[in-house]
This record gives C-alpha cells, structure tokens and sequence, in this order.
C-alpha cells in the first residue's frame, strides 16, 4: 500500500473523507487548523461542503444539523474551543446523533498555550457538558492510528448513534510520519438511521429534540442512555499492552505519551529494570478490566501523563488496593522527554528494592 | 534494507525561511522511501514569525517510540540563536553542522564533532542563494551514512513535485557542494 507523509491532523481529515465524512464545520484553533485547511480543498473535491462558522457554538450545532439528517459529518479544534462546544455536545449526546469530534489538546486551563497537553481527559471522559452522558472516546498514538481511528470513529459512531471524540494532542496533529489509508467501506451491520430527518414523504414525521419535560419520560431516557453505554464497555473496549508479561512495574499512558513511554521502557529493560506498558485505545469506555487484570502481577504501576493527573482516577478505581499507583506528569505544554520517565521509575524501583 | 539497525535523531534549527522544516522534511519523506519509520516534528507557533524555527526527526528500521528528543545525534544551526539554545542539547560525540555565514560565534562544547560551512556562499556560488539549507543537508547526509544521493534526488521530486522539477538541479549542486564539504572537513573544528 502507498504510504503518504502526512501530519496527524491531515490523516484524520482524510480519513474522515474516506468514512464518508461530507461535512465539515469548524472554527479555527492552534494546533489542529490543518484539519480545516485540508477539508476546504478535500471536501468540494467529493461533492461535500465545508464552512468556517462564525464560532465554535454555531459550528457544533450545524453538526447536531446535519448529524440529524443522518450524515457523515464532523467538527474539530482544540481544547479552548472544545469548551465552547460543550453545550452542543451534550444536546447531541442527548439527541442520540452520530458525529466525530476531534480534539486536539493543547495546554490549559483559560486560553492557556498552544503546545501539547492532555489536560481534558476529564472533559472528554467523564462529561464535560451537563447532564449524564458519555462521549465514545478514541487516543491514537500514531499518525496511522489516527487513520485508522478516525475511519473506525464514524462507524462507532452510527452504531451506537453516540458522539464520538478523538483526542490527541498538539504532537500528534503537528507530527508528520508515514500513513497508509485502508480501503474501508462502512461497515455492512450498521443500524438504518430511520430517525434522521429526511423529509416525511410517505412517512410520519421524526422528531429530533432534547427537551423533555416529563421527568419520568426522561428518566427513562436516560436509563436508556446508560444501557447504550454499559453495551460499549462490553464490546468495544481497546487497549494495547506492550512487554507486560514479565513487567515488575506497568507504566500506563495513552497517547503521545505512550509512544515516549515505550522509548522508555526500552531504556529501562536495557538497565535490567522489567517495565512495560498498558494503553488505552478508548479512554471511554476505559479498559478497567485489563488494569484491574494486571495489577496483582506487578509492583508498581506508574500512570504518566501531560496532565497533573487524570486518567490516574481511573488507573486508581481499576486497581482498588491491589498495588500502588503512582503518578508522573508534566503540563502547561511540556512534553516529557523519555529520560524522565525512566529517572521516575527509577525511583519507583529503587523503592522497591529497600 | 541490509537488516542492519538504524536510528538516528537530527534537530535542525534556524530562523523562519531558511528551509530547515523542509530539509526535515526531505529527510524524513526520503528516509520513508527507504522503507524506514520516520517522524518529523516541527515547532509551532508565535516563535516562527521571525523568530527561530526547528524540527525533531527520528529516522529508524524499527517502530518510533518518542518523536521528541531531548539530545539529539546530530544538530544543525543556522543562526546565533539556534546555536545557544541547542548546543547544551547535543549528545556528547555528536555531530553538529554549523552554517558558519551566519553562526558568528564557535561551538564551545569539546565533546562534540564539529562541522562548520560557509553554506550561503557555497549557495551562491551554485546559483541559488535560497540554497544554502540544501548546503548543509548535503553535509548532513555525508556524515550520516543513511541516505544516498539518489535518495535525497528522488525524495526532492517527490516533495518538489512535477512544478518544481526545474528547481532540482540547483538544489543538488548545492546539495553536492555540501557533501564536498563534509568530506574534505577535518572531523573535529
């Protein structure tokens, strides 16, 4: 297959194009204004259209639009606009609509700075906007894996008729590397969307709203929502483990921050110090399982991130008191270099060892 | 590939417009021609409106774990202020590829190899003056050992594109007089 150099953020646009993504709307944000660039030369190309909103807010609800009609659509930008977006975001979790939305990290809190961060893991996993919902959440490492999780992202998407999040970081939209791009239809088991907005010829009209005043009716709704959720964690939970057999302590790390970790480990195996790693692939759902498996094995896990501590909670309530969890982490645009990784299990071992 | 291991990372610095993200580029996109893994990270944002710019790129026969380098193999500088923010960075032993037009102060680490070229000049002299980046690639590669020329040749169409084609050959002579350079410097400055 040709490979083609490309950034992060150029492979997740074209992937989308692939998926049969025909609409893009976005507003522009430092690091991922690659995604709009290529999207407004790609998407006239196949017949789809591209428009820059006037705001963040106006462009999530021309998704919730066009996700109501049932089309391929998708918006991205970076943490500050990902803010702004959260009230649509929770409309269309709440209105059941398929999209992606693609978030490309970036240091906060406020307008914070424009190098890489991991900071919103909590908004992407945990809610963000009100309400009880859940975004399906992807975190490539690679530029192919954004490739291929964005061409993933929009089946995920129509299956679960659920919003689905990528998120990556300033690294990964920025980075060029070689990608491939799969020959990938739809896939053939998906659900009709008979609710979309297609016009009533010959059928009665569908409705797409979230207002629900009855508390009952909407309880119901929610219960509902939560079935939706638990039915993710079942079947769609991805996690990759990478020299954990013999591991003594488990670094766990998604992200850019994963790939810096394997260099690490690297150095660390060659120190004689046994080390591996555990990555989500999802982060929600999140692979409770694979850690909660894992932890009575091993004698430490060190959770890293560009965060001051995030998806450390989730490490911490897969792992209960079966081993300790530390954590490391950088923030405010400071990407780790391997060697402090490995300087931080270290000092884990060296623990260990007294 | 020979199945001989190979990893090399490279941090090319300079101000914004002298080509240093796409020499990075051309690295990296001949190296990926190869058949090797390759990463190519630049530095974004306000710093590149006048102020200095620099890319990471890690080429390897294996999986690239982390795209970011703190000490890097290898070092190009293109101006004074690259030079004072990078040097401390280099791996000790490492090659550092000076372009000594506009770097107007030495090294002073005595751990490092040094490689220094009055690259605008040789640019010039080729007939491109915008050159003087594909000067210092040419030293690059004759020191690194991973790229032939023939590589550098078909990953500069490949970037160039078909628009370009006319620009190919002064980007080579002056990728030539690079190579020159590299090989007639004594290792060490």
């Amino acid at each position: 297959m040709e490979k083609l150099f490309m950034t992060g953020n150029e492979a997740i646009a074209e992937a989308a194009v692939r998926a049969g993504c025909r609409y893009y709307f976005g507003y522009p944000i430092t690091p991922q204004n690659e995604i709009p660039e290529y999207m407004v030369k790609r998407l006239p190309e196949v017949g789809g259209v591209f428009l820059q909103a006037e705001s963040e807010i106006a462009s999530i609800f021309m998704v919730y639009g066009a996700a109501g009609s049932g089309a391929r659509v998708m918006t991205s930008s970076a943490s500050p606009g990902i803010s702004l977006k959260q009230e649509g975001i929770s409309y269309i979790a709440a209105a059941e609509l398929p999209c992606v939305i693609v978030n490309m990290m970036r240091g906060g809190p406020g307008l914070g700075g424009i190098q890489p961060s991991q900071s919103d893991y909590f908004q992407a996993t945990k809610g963000g906007g009100h309400g009880d919902y859940h975004l399906f959440v992807l975190a490539p490492a690679t530029v192919q894996e954004a490739a291929d999780l964005c061409l993933e992202a929009f089946d995920i998407a129509d299956r679960y008729r659920n919003p689905v999040m990528i998120l990556g970081d300033g690294v990964l939209g920025q980075m060029m590397e070689p990608v491939s791009f799969q020959d990938r239809r739809p896939a053939a088991d998906l659900p009709e969307k008979t609710w979309a907005l297609t016009g009533t010829k010959g059928r009665a009209a569908n409705v797409v709203k979230t207002l629900n005043l009855d508390p009952s009716v909407l309880e119901k709704h929610n219960l509902k929502l939560q079935e939706k959720y638990k039915r993710m964690a079942k079947e769609e939970v991805r996690v990759e483990c990478y020299q954990v057999d013999d591991a003594e302590i488990v670094i766990a790390a998604y992200g850019t921050v994963a790939r810096i970790a394997k260099t690490a480990i690297q150095a660390l195996r060659e120190k004689g110090i046994k080390a591996g790693l555990v990555r989500p692939i999802t982060l929600y759902p999140f692979p409770y399982k694979t850690f909660a498996d894992i932890a009575p094995k091993v004698r430490k896990i060190l959770t890293v991130e560009m965060s001051l501590g995030q998806m450390v909670e989730d490490v911490r309530l897969a792992v209960g008191d079966k081993t300790e969890v530390c954590f490391f982490g950088r923030c405010g645009g400071i990407v780790p270099g391997y060697e402090e990784i490995v300087v931080e299990v270290e000092k884990l071992t060296a623990k260990v060892a007294r | 590939m020979n199945g001989k291991s190979i990893y090399t990372s490279v941090i090319m610095a300079g101000f914004g417009g002298q080509g240093l993200m796409f020499i990075g580029k051309l690295l990296a996109y001949s190296a990926m021609k190869r058949g090797l893994h390759v990463t190519w990270i630049p530095s974004y944002g306000p710093e590149m409106r006048g102020g200095t710019a620099n890319c990471t790129v890690v080429v390897s026969s294996e999986p690239i774990g982390s795209p970011v380098i703190q000490k890097p193999e290898s070092l190009i500088v293109m101006n004074n202020p690259s030079l004072e923010a990078f040097e401390p960075r280099l791996k000790a032993g490492g090659l550092l590829f000076l372009n000594a037009d506009l770097v107007t102060r030495p090294a002073t680490r005595t751990d490092i190899n040094v490689i220094a070229l009055p690259a605008n000049d040789e640019a010039v002299r080729v007939g491109e003056h915008r050159a003087a980046n594909m000067v210092v690639f040419g030293a690059y590669v004759a020191r690194g050992g991973i790229l032939s020329r023939d590589d550098v040749a078909a990953g500069l169409s490949g970037l160039f594109g078909e628009k370009a084609a006319s620009k190919l050959e002064v980007n080579m002579k002056a990728f030539d007089a690079g190579v020159k350079y590299a090989q007639a410097a004594p290792a060490r400055a």
